[in-house]
């Protein structure tokens, strides 16, 4: 007992001592690293994805009953007509969509993540806004706050966490299944080896959505990594494919 | 016994800190988290592929992959001898069942010896052993279930099935996975859900490996999914030939591919069609299947819905 008493107080002591120093950034405390090339590899929900699936299906999405009059009144040539050709590339969406990420750190609190599908970016910021700060708009990429998890004991393994907000509503599907600007999107972001030294990211997706979903709408969309980015293709966003 | 903190200096004071710490986690289990319970599928995910039988979508099959395949019939499963055979170890992911996981100890040590998940009527389970011992031999028996050992890396658990026998699938559907498979898994743990990742690589019949990422929920009641498989007559007599299609004579070959307007490389499982190029290759062809009329929006069997 006089023992563990000891050693609490020699914790106390010492992690005062430590937290008198400045944290280390997101970027310098980083326990797994996401950044480069990596292409999407279409194994699963391909029907979904690699194709634009009929008007008014939507099987597997949880859809809400408020959801199915948008369903099936989807037209693609009126959102291109209104310039929501992006509808389909929103946070909520664009991990499936096929395509290459390019993940860089823009600064040391903030994981960038650039699409070629669509020409979308994705900014993941650790720190978190200022309670004073100016509200912004609604954008297709909403508001992502980001933050390293240990998922698991006490030998490490580390994900990244992102939850996503103040988004302009979009489709979880090319042919208009529908989110709404209340949806929150919460990432795991984790990575797995593959035989010949390749890694595997692995992105775990949660959308849940008050308004258009009757439950959660999970996802995990998994990428290869690349060497560079000599496949890198920019493309914009389409309302049809 | 006290330490002085002020005579070891910073430098002193953070490797004690550091030390301290390593201490008070020593004696405990290494990096886990609790895998065992009942894990409810989610069931948005299409990873089945299974509801008309020639569906190779996602998977990039070799020439005599996509051969045996397109020669299964699936009246094989009724055949007596068949019927109890199971699906192999990858219906774990591909099948539409949760999974129940509990641990085995050793009652001297109290050391994990092992996980299990439980089978299913039409899928043996799966034992992951965690107590280090040896891979057997590759004359040893191989099994539906395989040979699978399992260790906790970088807080996911990563496991390796080899031994897998042949008549193995990697869909329920035909499409095989031979002898000389492996499968690694890792499963992660994210609050409630669980992920599982399948990477399947066969030297036969897969040119690239197939990778599948499934989602489970923690049940806040158990699940039991051990019904026996009874086998019965079914139609199938001793002795008849076992079902099959003659090369080029599979009458259901072009039935997906005409019900949803795809690509015919895309269900026949060809490499290219899994990565992003192919859509741009598709694109001027692609034409779209007509407006959705019946059966559009089920949501999978297992959907939990939000309770108002």
């Amino acid at each position: 007992m006089k023992r563990r008493l000891a050693a609490a107080g020699l914790v106390i002591g010492l992690g005062a001592s430590i937290s008198a120093q400045p944290p280390p950034s997101a970027r310098d405390s980083a326990p797994i690293d996401v950044t480069g090339y990596w292409v999407s590899y279409v194994t699963e929900n391909w029907r979904y994805r690699m194709v634009t699936p009929a008007k008014g299906e939507y099987r597997r999405i949880p859809a809400s009953p408020a959801a199915l009059p948008l369903i099936n009144a989807w037209d693609p040539a009126a959102d291109e007509k209104a310039g929501n050709q992006c509808k389909s590339y929103g946070a909520a969406a664009i991990m499936n969509v096929p395509g290459r990420l390019h993940i860089t750190w823009q600064d040391a609190s903030t994981l960038r993540i650039d699409t070629d599908a669509g020409t979308q970016t994705r900014r993941l910021r650790f720190v978190a806004t200022p309670p004073n700060a100016k509200p912004q708009p609604a954008s297709w990429q909403g508001e992502s706050s980001a933050q390293w998890t240990k998922t698991a004991g006490n030998e490490g393994g580390s994900s990244l966490r992102v939850v996503t907000t103040n988004m302009r509503a979009g489709y979880l599907r090319k042919n208009g299944v529908p989110y709404s600007e209340k949806a929150t999107v919460t990432e795991h972001f984790d990575l797995a080896p593959l035989d010949g030294g390749g890694q595997l990211l692995l992105v775990n997706i949660v959308v849940d959505d008050p308004v258009y979903l009757n439950a959660p709408y999970v996802t995990s969309p998994h990428f290869k990594k690349e060497p560079d980015g000599s496949k890198w293709d920019p493309t914009p966003c389409s309302s049809t494919w | 016994m006290l330490i002085d903190l002020v005579a070891l200096g910073e430098g002193g004071r953070r490797t004690a800190f550091v030390l301290l710490i390593l201490l008070l986690g020593a004696g405990r289990a290494s990096a886990q988290f609790e895998f065992t319970g009942s894990w409810g599928p989610i069931g948005t995910e299409d990873v089945q592929n299974d509801s008309l039988p020639v569906d190779y979508l996602g998977l990039a099959l070799t020439d005599e992959g996509r051969a045996r395949a397109l020669a299964y019939d699936e009246s094989q499963k009724s055949m007596i001898d068949r019927q109890c055979q199971g699906w192999g170890a990858a219906y774990g992911v591909i099948g539409p069942f949760g999974l129940v996981a509990s641990t085995q100890t050793d009652p001297a040590t109290n050391r994990v010896v092992s996980y299990t998940i439980d089978s299913w009527e039409d899928w043996n389970g799966l034992t992951i052993w965690m107590d280090g011992r040896p891979r057997p031999s590759q004359y040893a028996l191989h099994t539906q279930e395989g040979f699978t050992t399992g260790k906790w890396e970088g807080g996911a658990l990563a496991a390796r099935t080899t031994h897998l026998k042949v008549g193995g699938f990697i869909r329920k559907t035909g499409v095989p996975l031979s002898d000389q498979a492996i499968i690694d898994w890792r499963f992660y743990r994210h609050g409630d859900v669980m992920t599982v990742v399948m990477i399947a690589s066969d030297p036969l019949y897969l040119v690239e490996p197939e990778i599948i990422s499934k989602s489970f929920r923690l049940s806040p009641r158990p699940l039991d999914y051990r019904t026996p498989c009874v086998p019965g007559y079914e139609g199938r007599e001793p002795g008849d030939d076992v079902p099959h299609f003659a090369p080029g004579q599979n009458p259901f070959a072009d039935e997906f591919i005409q019900f949803y307007s795809l690509p015919k490389d895309a269900v026949l499982g060809y490499r290219e069609t899994l990565y992003p190029e192919y859509r741009k290759k598709i694109r001027a062809t692609y034409v779209p299947p007509p407006p959705c009329k019946e059966a559009c929006g089920q949501a999978g069997n297992f959907v939990r819905r939000r309770e108002n």
